[in-house]
């Protein structure tokens, strides 16, 4: 195989350029440890009460209306009250194994309702939109020892905000266009010397495509990508499970799966959420395959920018709320269990009458995954990495 | 070739093509302000069929539900019937992209054309809605293109009516809860146009309104729907309209009529005046915008009542447009573009499949690149700052489809003089060099497309 690393080596030993010396130094440097932390950022605001039915509430099946699913329609039943979709197969085999935490009446500490700022504190971790310019994963991989630029990947073409920041992360997508030589690579690289940006996104996907490379079966992933587009998430999770296996590949890893933003026909057992919740769940099912041994030391956090209303609108849909549901799930999870201070779904209980409320931080969740699996240190947990959240008290006992 | 020729071709158009610098170099303003005379170009099929308007488009769509409502109810061996007409629908996106993507490599009034493409990602219906798809193109060509010299209000009122936007945003479907269809059916609001309305296409998120307000805009829309039987696709429904007086922002509107006087009202905002005036110099200014030129922008759109012609020239004539530093990143969609401008591409003579198979290259390139034109993945639109476009794989994707596209020219290509040409005073020493060494002109000019210039505007 073709490895533009090796263009590195030559290039880095021809130059003087400190620039160039670092993404070497780094693509071969060991990684500090061997947990893996996916973020999966279900962009679109995921209507939690349909992917996680809370069937044994009283007033459940009355409040969704269209939106019901009954317990005859194939749900994965949890707890004996909450269950999963019935498309969420593959989750409820990790819940089974006890691999799987779900979380409800959860979000971020913003209570509007616009995507775009919903999705920008969710990103940054902080308490209100655009006060913090980077991403809470990012704040984190300096301490974490994987701000090299090779430890920390997002799949797609340029990183999400989350991963944004002053720490170096690299991007990855599946490609189906062929490699230029190295020689070319080479001279495009001489010409980018003036050019800092582009001279670091180029070397940081070089050395990052020399492991890709070297972990993808490359014409069963152009067939994927081919198959489906857009809706197909599985090449990209499949993707980066094969990167995050790599004895010396990335730690951690950033996914976007929109598609949740279900104002029309959202359906409830079929349909079209039914469908997009399928992908996702056999997307999750090749990661979990593609990462191979490597899933027992892999936590996968998903989560949303909010919930949606509790009852159906005017088109079968449902509008933007506030709580909503969360996912933690891997072989290094300690799940099996349904985290929800659940309050009920009487008009007076819900947010504004028309939300389900957020009773816990999704905040809290992080900092769990990040402290207790990762081992980001406590104490910085509420000052560097999510300022002035001391009340979102990190969560405990969900790694296992 | 003057440097503000290239500037001018560069930051405000979409590339060079042949002797394009030079024409622009004698009096670069006059050679933008100029493609304003007219407006802009419009889209032709490749196939020189006719493209249909949004008024066919909803009778069309309306068949078509009837049709596969039958086709449903016959018998369950007629899926595959009702996947046929899916996807031979799915064509019509496919014929209106290949037109627009044409219309920008080969347009004499490339500013015009960007300005289009401004206005549709401000604007946005996403392809992705399957729904309005069908309409993505049409609604360019009727709610867009024409108005982008007109003032703001007649575009926000042509995107409210018509039936991509009420697909889109799924107001097609809100009703009334205390209308005689709401009472009938038990079915009520859809906020989400009424929301992005404020929130995105108008006010801004910080522009001063509250969920009571969503919802007041929401009750005002319900009833905008499509005409089933054509006409100009739009029809507004009384019996699914929410009756009597609604408060927003602490006016009050009442009807159909309320409705078009509250979308104004938002037009000519303060609130969005400011929020415009940023998005616009962010995309044709810099990514990271002085608060002059902002101010400069809010002050002509409040004070032209939001013309947007005025606003355009505003634009032009802030000399920080004209500032050889900080170029920004040319998104997938306009990398393309400024490639096959330069390139003389799509060529073929006069037969139409080649074209046709060189413009689908481009679409399917700018899709790779993460970005397909008028399917964005959400009603906010393609971010237009660099750094969403400077990534590690997305600069590797460019660098990749360049030499791709140098690998297939011909061989007698005189790269040096289309460099000199499409760059003019732009292109630097390190290209030239990287070029002249070039074992062959094809690669050669992957070279010039992937160079740090070529990829900035």
């Amino acid at each position: 195989m073709n490895t533009r690393r090796s263009i590195l080596k030559t290039m880095a030993a021809a130059s003087a350029l400190t620039l160039w010396d670092a993404p070497l130094r780094y693509a071969f440097a060991s990684v500090p440890t061997q947990r893996r932390l996916v973020v999966v950022i279900l962009r679109g605001a995921l209507d939690g009460l349909a992917a996680v039915p809370p069937y044994g509430d009283p007033d459940y099946a009355n409040v969704r209306g269209v939106l019901a699913i009954d317990k005859t329609q194939g749900l994965h039943d949890l707890d004996g009250f909450f269950a999963l979709h019935p498309a969420l197969t593959n989750l409820k085999a990790c819940y089974d194994a006890k691999q799987l935490a779900v979380f409800h009446n959860i979000c971020s500490p913003y209570r509007d309702r616009s995507h775009f700022d919903g999705q920008n504190v969710l990103e940054t971790g902080a308490t209100a939109p655009h006060i913090l310019q980077d991403g809470w994963l990012n704040r984190a991989l300096v301490p974490l020892g994987l701000a090299n630029g090779q430890s920390a990947v997002a799949v797609a073409q340029t990183p999400p905000l989350m991963l944004t920041g002053p720490a170096k992360a690299t991007s990855w997508m599946p490609s189906v266009l062929p490699e230029p030589d190295e020689a070319f690579l080479a001279k495009v690289r001489a010409m980018y010397a003036g050019d800092a940006v582009l001279a670091a996104s180029l070397d940081s996907a070089i050395a990052l495509e020399a492991e890709a490379q070297a972990a993808m079966d490359d014409a069963s992933q152009k067939d994927m990508m081919k198959k489906g587009g857009y809706a197909n998430l599985t090449p990209l999770f499949s993707g980066a499970g094969k990167l995050l296996a790599l004895a010396d590949g990335p730690r951690v890893a950033v996914l976007d799966a929109g598609g949740w933003d279900t104002h029309f026909n959202e359906g409830a057992a079929d349909g079209l959420l039914a469908r997009r919740l399928q992908a996702l769940d056999a997307a999750l099912d090749a990661l979990k395959t593609s990462l191979g041994p490597a899933w027992t030391k892999t936590a996968v956090v998903m989560a949303t920018e909010f919930g949606r209303t509790v009852h159906a609108n005017g088109s079968g849909g449902t509008d933007h709320g506030t709580g909503g549901a969360a996912f933690l799930l891997g072989g290094a999870v300690s799940g099996g269990a349904v985290h929800a201070e659940w309050v009920g779904l009487k008009p007076d209980r819900l947010r504004d009458g028309r939300d389900q409320p957020a009773r816990t931080d999704l905040r809290s969740l992080f900092k769990a995954v990040l402290c207790d699996h990762m081992g980001v240190p406590h104490r910085i947990l509420d000052t560097a990495i999510f300022p002035d959240s001391a009340p979102a008290a990190a969560l405990t006992h969900l790694i296992a | 070739m003057s440097l503000e020729g290239a500037i001018a071709v560069h930051r405000f158009g979409l590339g060079a093509k042949p002797g394009e610098i030079a024409a622009a170099s004698a009096r670069p303003h006059d050679w933008l302000l100029s493609q304003l005379e007219t407006g802009a170009d419009e889209p032709q099929a490749l196939d020189a069929t006719a493209l249909q308007t949004g008024g066919e488009l909803a009778a069309l769509l309306t068949g078509d539900r009837q049709q596969i409502a039958r086709l449903r109810r016959e018998r369950a061996g007629n899926q595959e019937a009702i996947k046929a007409l899916n996807r031979s629908r799915g064509q019509i996106f496919l014929q209106e992209m290949a037109a627009r993507f044409a219309c920008g490599f080969a347009t004499d009034k490339p500013f015009a054309e960007r300005l289009v493409w401004f206005w549709s990602n401000h604007f946005v219906v996403s392809a992705l809605n399957l729904r309005a798809a069908l309409f993505a193109g049409a609604f360019e060509r009727e709610a867009i293109r024409p108005h982008i010299n007109g003032k703001f209000e007649e575009m926000v009122q042509a995107v409210v009516h018509h039936p991509a936007m009420l697909l889109y945003l799924d107001n097609a479907e809100s009703i009334g809860p205390d209308s005689a269809a709401g009472k009938k059916s038990g079915k009520g609001l859809n906020e989400n146009l009424g929301r992005e309305l404020m929130e995105l296409y108008t006010l801004g998120v910080d522009g001063g309104y509250t969920q009571a307000d969503v919802i007041a805009m929401a009750k005002l829309l319900t009833g905008w729907s499509l005409d089933p039987a054509g006409g100009n696709g739009f029809r507004f429904y009384p019996a699914r309209h929410e009756p009597g007086p609604v408060t927003l922002r602490g006016k009050t509107y009442e009807g159909y009529d309320g409705a078009v006087a509250a979308v104004g009202d938002l037009a000519h905002d303060p609130a969005t005046a400011r929020h415009i005036a940023r998005k616009f110099a962010i995309a044709f200014i810099a990514d990271e915008p002085s608060a002059a030129s902002v101010a400069r922008l809010e002050n002509t759109f409040r004070e032209t009542d939001g013309d947007l012609r005025a606003l355009s020239e505003a634009a032009v004539n802030d000399p920080a447009a004209w500032s050889a530093a900080g170029r920004k990143l040319r998104t997938p969609v306009e990398y393309v573009t400024a490639a096959y401008r330069l390139l003389g591409l799509p060529r073929a003579g006069n037969d139409p499949d080649a074209v046709a198979k060189q413009v689908r290259g481009a679409m399917g390139a700018a899709r790779l690149m993460g970005q397909f034109p008028l399917a964005p993945p959400s009603p906010k639109g393609w971010p237009e700052i660099s750094e969403a476009w400077s990534g590690p794989d997305a600069v590797l994707d460019r660098i990749e489809w360049a030499r791709q596209i140098g690998q297939r020219l011909p061989k007698n290509f005189d790269a040096a003089a289309v460099a000199e040409s499409g760059l003019g005073p732009l292109l630097r020493p390190a290209t030239r060099t990287a070029m002249a060494e070039a074992g062959a002109p094809g690669e050669a000019i992957a070279l010039l497309l992937a160079s740090p210039e070529f990829q900035r505007r």
